[in-house]
This record gives structure tokens, C-alpha cells and sequence, in this order.
């Protein structure tokens, strides 16, 4: 026989104030889980929606004024697109992707288009002092929020396709042509013809997806070949940003502003902060309902223990007058808190995840996992809690004196 | 061997200094069966306390086998305990939700046995107490006899050289007190010092000797061959 043996049989031995005290225990782990599980994943959502939706930061030339995100480009002025190499070079910590534009009006067989210059990223790979600077060949940011996943998937901008998601691109010939839906449907091009353009023939390269923005109407050549055609020189309508929603939220566009004052920067900040904010607010709020249910699991732990005390007192004189150190006993009250925090944080655990996998889908239309790490928490959480909420108990246990064993004491 | 030197214990009870203990002196060879008589609050149960090492005394010295045991700290009186002293109490004293021979195995268990070392040594007792038909029985489902027998077991599971009882036949038939007291015979005549308190005088009589304690002082009344 074993400590642990007898904690075992005298926990079943009093099942009813042991599993109220698990009740509360479990209640707080599972607060805890299902919040975190639901803001984790939240997040994540929110990092899709907001990669989606691709760049959130704009630079603009200073008279412009915003009119529509997608259409920002739409206004005529330029700027220098020298603005593109101090932004890379400033290394500016949330920055993930920079995407420079020109648009120009252009015909077709005679119909009209707008013809948008963009920049490849070989052409900033080819910059030896960008590729230096291991800008833009790796996402910057955090593991939160927005950047939860990379920004930068090289792989997948391999695929022409990229630019409708990401807005960005790996390789774009001299003379390649990529056209959005709406714009291949009007011209009935395809994969393949070749369209005359600004003097020029260039080639489709790819049909866009449809995005149900601006983009459908467009079409997307090399910027260099649209500012040499156009006779533009090297000026761009607009850099896109695309940044970690933290960053763009705080302290980025002020670096941003810093870096070029001579610009005018427009994020979708409010939308940012109030995500942000909201996952902040729920991450918090489990924490607060965590330490709640937990003060009151704590609470209910020390007054079992105490009445466990109460009611064992003959025992405890017992096992000391036969040899049971203090140490021992002091073991005994603990082992039996540990083995409930670990049993309520194990179940807290369990039943906070299926909560979260009920209302996540109904609440916020996520979809949620379990997080083992939550597990470690929830558990390494509970058994803290009830080893503290019996230390003072236990404490008075191992005081007993073990005179009162005997007949009149 | 116990030697007691002027042992003197008091209580403050409301205000009061109750002298529970009064100069005492009693020495206790090895081998010793003694029963220890006296009215209530006479200072029997502080008696066996301060012999047991759970009370110190206000003044005097107790010496064990040539050694002060109040010189010793707390822990160091547990371990004796636990190494040469077995105690029998009026109420058995089992633990309710451990059966006899976890029960009988509690002292094994906190002298460091292995596992195997307190099966075998709890079988071994509960067979001289002829209970190893009731090894898996909870108290709850033994008779008061046989209770008071799990507990004998327990208190020889150590081989404790002294045994302390506190009324061991108060709560038992005259059937049963007979049967017990033939144990604790067989357990002095294995060569154990038994200190037995009581208040019967049929019980009394299977000790060598009999001190009687009123209001706190000590007088040896009989000296006599045991049952």
C-alpha cells in the first residue's frame, strides 16, 4: 500500500464532496477552454478574411482622396515609385507584402480598358539589396491575429491566379497579360491570344477568378512595360500594403508616415481595431471567468478540505500516534487536492471543447479543434488552484495534536 | 526501559492551572505488564500520552531505554513511535474504508515496506489474531471482537518493543475482553512491556502490576502474577 492508495479509496470514500468540488474545478476549466478555443480560432478566421481581402494599408499620392479601396488607384496622380525601395528598405516590422500600381486607359480592338502596371516579386528579388534584407521573400509578423498564417506563400504565387488573393505575384513577363472575368468575358479572350495593347502584343497569360471587386474589370500587366508604353515614367498610382492587422492597427502607420511624409497612408484601421479589439476582449474575458470559477472552485476545495479535517480528525491522531509524520498527513491533503485539480482541469478540458465545438459554428460560424495545449493549461491551471486552496487545511491537519486519539482526550 | 522523573503536567482550563500529573515518578522495566487505574480525570490518559511521546510534559524528564525522549523533536518522536511503540485504544481506532489488512498494513506502509513486505507481514498478523478468513472485511463488517483484533494486528505489525493500551476491553463483552486479554498476555510473554490503562478491575488484574493515579500522583497498590 501507497499515499496514493489511500488518497484513491478515501476520495470514493466521501464521493459527494468530492464531486462537487470537481463540479466547481470543471466549470472554471471549462470557461476557460471554451473562450480560448473560440477566440483562437476566431482569430484565425479573422487572418483569413483579412488575407483575403489582401492589402490593408494604401500610399498614396497626398491630393487623393479615398474613395473606394479597390478603386484607389482610379485618380490619376502618381508618385515616384523610388517610394517602393525606401519602403522596403526601411524594414518596417508588420510589413508582409508590398504591391506598387499604375493604372493606365487603354484600348483594346477599340475597347476602352484600364490596364494596371504591377510588380512581380522578381522583380524585388532581383534587387540585390531588398534580397539582403530578406524582405519580402519571408512574411514579417506575429504569430496572432492577422498574421496568424503567412501572408507570403511563395508556392502559391507561383500561380498567376495569386494576384486575385493575394494581390501580389511571382512572375510576370514583358509582355504577359493577365485579365480579370468580367474583362476576358467582354474581349472573349482566353488563356493564350495575344491582344494588342498600347502598341504592343501581349499575351494572356491567365483569366483572374472572379472577385466580385474592381479587379473583374481589369487587366494586370508588368509595371514596367505599362509605365515605358504609356509613356508614365517610373511613377505608380498607389502602393498596397499588405500588413499584419496588429501592426496596421497600431504603430505601423505612423512609421509608415514617418518614412514618407510626402504621402498620404490609409488603413482600414477601424476595422482592424475592432477585431482586434474584440478578440483582445474575449481572450481576456476567459481569463477574468477562469479566475472566477476558479476563486470559487478554490473556495469550495478549502471548505471540503477543512470539513475533511473536521471529520478525520480521530483518524489523522490515529495515523500519527502509529507513525504518520506531519509531512505525511500534510501529503495526504494535498495529494487529494492535486488529484481533484488534475480530474476537474482533464474534464474542464473535455467538456469546455465540446461546448466550444457546439456554440463556435452557431455564435460566430467557426469551426473549432481541440487545443492540446489547452489541456496542459486547464489541468497545470486547477491543480495549482486546489493545491493552494488546501494548503491551509492541510497545514491544520498536519498540526492535530495526536492525543486526541485516545479515550477522554 | 521508561523512566519518569518528576513529571509534573498542567492545563490552563478557563483561566484555571489543573495539574494533570502532579511530580510523578514511575520507572518501567522492560517486560512490564502494568495497568494503570484511577477515576476519571485522574491523569490516565495523560499518562500514556507523555509515555507515547505526544505530550510533553510541563517538568521532569521521560527517558526511553536511556534516552530523553522530549530531548528528541517531532519527528524524531513519530519515528520512534512508529519503530517501538504500538498503541491499542478503547474504540479500535481502524480506519473505516480500508479493509482489515490494509489496515494492519498502515504502520508497515509508513515504515518504508515494500509492498510484498506488508501483504505478507499483515497476513502473518491477522492469521495470529485468527482473522485471515476476514482479511478483505471492512470494519463495518466485523464484529466489535474482531475490530478490536484487526486492531492487535495492526499494533504488532511493527514488532513495537512497548504497547500502550487505553481501555482495551471498554467497548467489548466479557467474552470478548477475556479473548483480547489472552492476547495481550500472549504479547507480553513474547517479551513486549505492555502499559495498559483501565478502569476495570477484572482487566486490571492480568497486569504484574497496578498503579493507581489520583489527581495526578502515582501509588503502586498491587503487585501481582499476571492472568
Amino acid at each position: 500500500m501507497k499515499l496514493r492508495h489511500m488518497i484513491w479509496k478515501e476520495l470514493w470514500q466521501r464521493p459527494t464532496p468530492m464531486l462537487t468540488s470537481l463540479l466547481a474545478v470543471t466549470l472554471g476549466v471549462t470557461a476557460l477552454v471554451a473562450i480560448q478555443n473560440i477566440t483562437v480560432f476566431s482569430e484565425r478566421k479573422i487572418a483569413g478574411d483579412m488575407e483575403s481581402l489582401g492589402a490593408n494599408v494604401l500610399v498614396l499620392p497626398p491630393s487623393v482622396t479615398l474613395q473606394d479601396y479597390y478603386g484607389a488607384d482610379m485618380h490619376g496622380h502618381t508618385m515616384p515609385e523610388e517610394y517602393v525601395t525606401r519602403l522596403a528598405l526601411a524594414r518596417l516590422p508588420g510589413v508582409e507584402n508590398l504591391a506598387p500600381k499604375l493604372c493606365v486607359e487603354a484600348d483594346v480592338d477599340t475597347i476602352p480598358v484600364t490596364l494596371t502596371g504591377i510588380l512581380p516579386k522578381s522583380e524585388f528579388q532581383a534587387k540585390a539589396s531588398w534580397q539582403g534584407l530578406g524582405m519580402l521573400g519571408n512574411a514579417v509578423g506575429s504569430d496572432r491575429g492577422c498574421c496568424a498564417t503567412a501572408a507570403d506563400t511563395g508556392e502559391a504565387d507561383n500561380d498567376p491566379n495569386s494576384l486575385a488573393t493575394t494581390r501580389t505575384i511571382a512572375e510576370l513577363g514583358d509582355r504577359d497579360v493577365i485579365l480579370g472575368r468580367d474583362l476576358a468575358s467582354q474581349l472573349g479572350a482566353k488563356i493564350g491570344d495575344t491582344l494588342p495593347l498600347l502598341g504592343e502584343d501581349f499575351i494572356v497569360l491567365t483569366v483572374l477568378p472572379s472577385t466580385g471587386t474592381i479587379d473583374d474589370g481589369r487587366m494586370f500587366a508588368h509595371l514596367h512595360s505599362v509605365q515605358d508604353l504609356s509613356g508614365a515614367g517610373p511613377v505608380v498610382n498607389v502602393i498596397e500594403i499588405m500588413a499584419c492587422c496588429e501592426d496596421a492597427a497600431g504603430g505601423l502607420i505612423t512609421n509608415l508616415s514617418a518614412e514618407l511624409p510626402e504621402t498620404r497612408i490609409v488603413t482600414i484601421a477601424q476595422v482592424v481595431q475592432t477585431q482586434i479589439a474584440v478578440n483582445g476582449l474575449m481572450s481576456r474575458l476567459s481569463w477574468v471567468f477562469l479566475s472566477i470559477l476558479l476563486l470559487v472552485g478554490g473556495a469550495s476545495i478549502a471548505s471540503v478540505m477543512y470539513a475533511n479535517v473536521t471529520e478525520r480528525r480521530k483518524e489523522i491522531g490515529t495515523l500519527m500516534a502509529i507513525g504518520a509524520s506531519r509531512n505525511f498527513v500534510t501529503q495526504m491533503f494535498l495529494g487529494k487536492a492535486a488529484v481533484l485539480g488534475l480530474a476537474g482541469g482533464a474534464a474542464g478540458f473535455v467538456v469546455g471543447t465540446i461546448v466550444a465545438a457546439v456554440l463556435g459554428p452557431q455564435l460566430l460560424g467557426i469551426h473549432v479543434r481541440p487545443m492540446p495545449m489547452l489541456l496542459g493549461v486547464g489541468m497545470g491551471t486547477a491543480t495549482i488552484v486546489a493545491v493552494l486552496a488546501s494548503l491551509l487545511p492541510a497545514r491544520r491537519a498536519a498540526g492535530l495534536d495526536p492525543c486526541l486519539v485516545f479515550n477522554d482526550a | 526501559m521508561y523512566q519518569l522523573n518528576s513529571v509534573t503536567q498542567t492545563y490552563e482550563r478557563r483561566g484555571q492551572i489543573v495539574t494533570a500529573l502532579d511530580n510523578s515518578d514511575l520507572t518501567i522495566p522492560d517486560n512490564d505488564f502494568i495497568a494503570i487505574v484511577g477515576p476519571s480525570g485522574s491523569g490516565k490518559t495523560t499518562l500514556l500520552s507523555v509515555l507515547g511521546g505526544m505530550l510533553a510534559p510541563s517538568t521532569g524528564d521521560v527517558m526511553l531505554d536511556g534516552e530523553s525522549l522530549y530531548d528528541l523533536s517531532v519527528e524524531e518522536r513519530t519515528a520512534l513511535r512508529g519503530r517501538k511503540i504500538g498503541f491499542v485504544f478503547q474504540s479500535f481506532n481502524l480506519i473505516s474504508w480500508l479493509t482489515a489488512r490494509e489496515n494492519v498494513q498502515i504502520p508497515l506502509m509508513l515504515s518504508d515496506k515494500t509492498a510484498k513486505q506488508q501483504e505478507d507481514r499483515a497476513m502473518e498478523m491477522l492469521d495470529r489474531v485468527g482473522l485471515s478468513d476476514r482479511t478483505d472485511h471492512r470494519p463495518s463488517e466485523m464484529s466489535q471482537g474482531q475490530q478490536q483484533r484487526v486492531a492487535l494486528a495492526r499494533t504488532l505489525a511493527n514488532d513495537p518493543q512497548i504497547i500502550l493500551a487505553d481501555e482495551p476491553t471498554g467497548n467489548l463483552d466479557s467474552e470478548t475482553r477475556q479473548q483480547v486479554m489472552s492476547y495481550l498476555n500472549e504479547f507480553h510473554k513474547d517479551g513486549r512491556t505492555i502499559v495498559m490503562v483501565t478502569h476495570d478491575a477484572e482487566t486490571a488484574a492480568f497486569a504484574h502490576r497496578t498503579i493507581r493515579l489520583v489527581a495526578g500522583v502515582t501509588n503502586e497498590i498491587a503487585m501481582a502474577r499476571a492472568a
